[in-house]
């Protein structure tokens, strides 16, 4: 009871502010035990600080990668689609488009190890042990060309990692930098001689459409793609091979108004010569062999999605390729679903 | 959840609605004059003679369907996937300032996860003098206080560094909402545990797969930052963290840390992924600027807007639009019809509140005249909004994060809007 007054006493003479003004403790919630602190307390700070026992080497790194990370990252880190490259880019950061990698912008490996740690792989995250961990960054800073083949990573080695980027940051400088400049009473008229516009959002045709309007332009079939139409693949096939192009989606659209993005749009592929999609800017290395001739069927298809930059030295998809043969079937098929 | 939507870049039934209605306004000026009477007023309307639902048809209500298009949006080819991605609130359509959670912008890093009360477990180590774990019963148990704040995504406009590029205001400023928050300061939890004054810094983490973490000053941590656990008055969704997220006024959406877990005490920063790969702002130079955590002030005009057309022709018409700044109260606002040549002082809804969206308005009289509109904001520090050109000239085009310049929208004589840049 006399604690009740107390408080009510307090709540009174701290009426007039708006938060509660407490410095005693409450008496909440329960010691932790370290067993609990170990679980969660995973972090690891740039000098190497809660790094674990354990080592992974660069050739182990490459097959583990291979197994959980190369679905996304690609075979040699390079990234798929517009999945995150980890690899490549020193010297871009101030090109008109760098290409931020662990070589390239990553200020300290501990983020790296920290990350793959306690978030990848992706959809299975906290499942890699401590040396498939070491091995994996071991790898990745391999792609970089930041350590030798022989290279191990472990607690011993972590801080002989030099980060290319290290001194390429600097603390946050706006106050000094531009709030010094932009600040007083703004002018209000009279401000500019003449205003023009100088780009359009429209122009680019990116924005994603609200509703309704692919109901408003129907085009008739051509008579041929009905005929084509009449060998339907397996619907097994074609539901297959729409998983697998989820590899392919983030680059390439297929389907009702599908445009260019990354890749070229793909509806009518099977049966189309190469490099004969509007408005996208192949590679030189796919226009020669468009001029040699090349057309895209079931064979030719097949070959490149394997392995796309051995088929054609030098084109700019940067999928590392489908290793399975039912899987490029599936993808055959599903793509045949979809016509010009 | 948000829907997507794939095809053709303009809203082209929004755009014939808008002329259509434009025409047949243009025909009057002053009070308009009906040719036949109204037969929703002449004729009694289903409405007026049967019933409604009845009080248990809806136990927790959505929005009528006439609203249905009032929806968070995502863009397709920002992320690789939907899970680690983000989609926009549709401010277009809204008014006043407070966001309602079911529209509120999303982006998680590994998905929207189920957690529940009973399941859930705040830790509390580090430099503290007694390491704890909280369940969610205890967090109630704790002195509360209720707060008003934006929430803004650094990347908010990221999209628009190299030129005009997404047509809408939804897709241009929709990272951000602005929600009442019930919460315990996180300053009494730090008490609790007893933390050591040499410990600069808190580094708090997510339940998530993410584990999405960010590194914190303490003498940020100490002044008012919330444990929230209640939004707009109810339990936070799922996708904004419930049971309980971490809400950092003014600065970057990222460090409000969602289905909070652990808060660790150290000397040091962790210089987690999304503190140095990614929340880092790229200069021309190449060099980065890293803790860029307050968001500086910005406003948009979000109606007329290029998803918000002008449908009744000239006459009265409201400019609206919202500001807000990581760095206080937002103090003015102006409005430019000509493309930044000629200001005119918007009004302001209420007297703008620390680290909160403020409403404006412009109430006005337009012409029919294609007009170039733009907002901006100033805050108490006495910090005015910039242009895109003078932000690019500090900072060149891959910053990525933190981009406030000044929106310019070109309104058509037919009321249609775009997106555009304006010399």
């Amino acid at each position: 009871m006399s604690k009740f007054l107390k408080s009510t006493t307090l709540i009174t003479a701290f009426a007039l502010t708006a938060s509660p003004v407490l410095a005693e403790k409450f008496g909440l919630g329960r010691a932790a035990l370290p067993e609990e602190i170990a679980a969660w307390n995973l972090d690891v700070s740039p000098d190497g600080s809660g790094l674990p026992e354990g080592s992974g080497d660069v050739l182990t790194g490459e097959e583990v990668f291979a197994e959980k990370c190369a679905a996304c990252h690609g075979d040699f880190a390079e990234g798929v689609g517009n999945w995150p490259k980890l690899a490549g880019g020193q010297g871009t950061l101030a090109d008109k488009d760098p290409l931020k990698t662990v070589g390239s912008y990553w200020p300290y490996l501990s983020t790296t190890w920290d990350y793959v740690n306690r978030s990848m792989p992706f959809g299975n995250a906290q499942s890699l042990t401590n040396d498939e961990v070491y091995a994996i960054v071991a790898y990745i800073l391999y792609s970089n060309d930041l350590v030798d083949e022989d290279f191990e990573l472990s607690r011993d080695t972590f801080l002989d990692v030099e980060m290319p980027n290290a001194e390429g940051f600097i603390v946050d400088d706006r106050i000094e930098a531009e709030h010094a400049i932009w600040t007083g009473e703004p002018c209000m008229e009279n401000c500019k001689d003449s205003v023009e516009i100088t780009m359009r959002a429209l122009v680019l045709d990116v924005t994603p459409e609200e509703e309704g309007a692919e109901a408003e332009v129907v085009e008739p079939e051509p008579v041929e793609e009905a005929a084509a139409a009449t060998e339907a693949p397996d619907p097994e096939l074609v539901a297959a091979g729409e998983k697998v192009f989820k590899k392919c989606k983030s680059c390439h659209q297929v389907g009702d108004g599908a445009k260019n993005r990354v890749g070229p749009q793909l509806n009518g592929i099977l049966g189309r010569a190469a490099g004969a999609v509007d408005g996208f800017k192949y590679s030189n290395a796919l226009m020669e062999k468009a001029d040699e001739g090349l057309s895209w069927n079931s064979e030719t298809l097949a070959e490149f999605l394997a392995k796309p930059k051995k088929y054609i030295k030098g084109t700019k998809m940067s999928f590392a390729g489908l290793r399975k043969d039912e899987d490029i079937a599936a993808i055959e098929a599903y793509l045949s679903t979809f016509a010009e | 959840m948000s829907k997507t939507f794939t095809g053709k870049p303009t809203s082209r039934r929004a755009f014939l609605r808008g002329t259509a209605a434009a025409a047949a306004g243009a025909i009057t000026a002053g009070a308009a004059k009906a040719e036949t009477p109204d037969p929703l007023i002449t004729e009694v309307q289903p409405w007026a003679n049967g019933f409604g639902d009845g009080v248990d048809a809806t136990p927790y209500g959505l929005p009528i369907e006439y609203e249905s298009d009032v929806i968070r949006r995502n863009v397709e080819w920002l992320t690789a996937d939907t899970i680690s991605s983000i989609n926009f609130t549709p401010i277009h359509a809204l008014d006043g300032t407070i966001t309602p959670q079911g529209c509120a912008f999303e982006r998680h890093h590994s998905g929207a996860i189920e957690l529940s009360k009973q399941d859930y477990r705040l830790m509390i180590n580090g430099m503290v003098d007694t390491p704890l774990i909280f369940t969610y019963a205890d967090l109630e148990r704790f002195p509360r206080e209720n707060h008003v704040y934006f929430c803004e995504c650094a990347a908010n406009t990221g999209m628009e560094w190299a030129g005009a590029q997404l047509n809408g205001a939804q897709f241009t400023h929709g990272m951000i909402h602005n929600m009442e928050y019930t919460g315990v300061p996180l300053r009494t939890l730090l008490e609790e545990a007893g933390y050591d004054t040499a410990g600069k810094w808190i580094y708090v983490e997510g339940a998530d797969a993410s584990s999405n973490g960010r590194s914190i000053p303490m003498e940020k941590a100490l002044d008012d930052v919330l444990v929230a656990f209640k939004a707009n008055g109810e339990a936070l969704r799922k996708e904004h963290g419930y049971p309980v997220r971490l809400v950092v006024p003014g600065w970057e959406g990222n460090m409000w840390i969602k289905w909070l877990r652990r808060i660790e005490v150290m000397e040091g920063p962790v210089e987690s992924r999304e503190e140095t790969s990614k929340y880092t702002d790229t200069l021309a130079d190449g060099i980065s600027r890293k803790w860029t955590w307050a968001m500086d002030a910005k406003s948009v005009v979000t109606s007329p807007s290029p998803q918000s057309p002008i449908t009744h022709g000239k006459g009265p018409l409201v400019i609206t639009g919202l500001a807000w700044s990581g760095r206080g109260a937002i103090k003015r606002v102006d409005v430019s019809k000509d493309g930044g040549k000629t200001w005119e002082t918007a009004r302001l809804a209420k007297p703008g509140e620390k680290m909160a969206l403020t409403r404006f308005y412009l109430d006005t009289e337009w012409d029919g005249e294609e007009m170039l509109l733009q907002s901006r904001a100033m805050d108490e520090t006495g910090y005015v909004q910039p242009t895109k050109t003078q932000l690019r000239e500090v900072r060149g085009e891959n910053s990525i994060y933190h981009n406030n310049c000044i929106q310019t929208w070109w309104v058509r004589p037919n009321g249609e809007a775009e997106n555009v840049e304006v010399s």
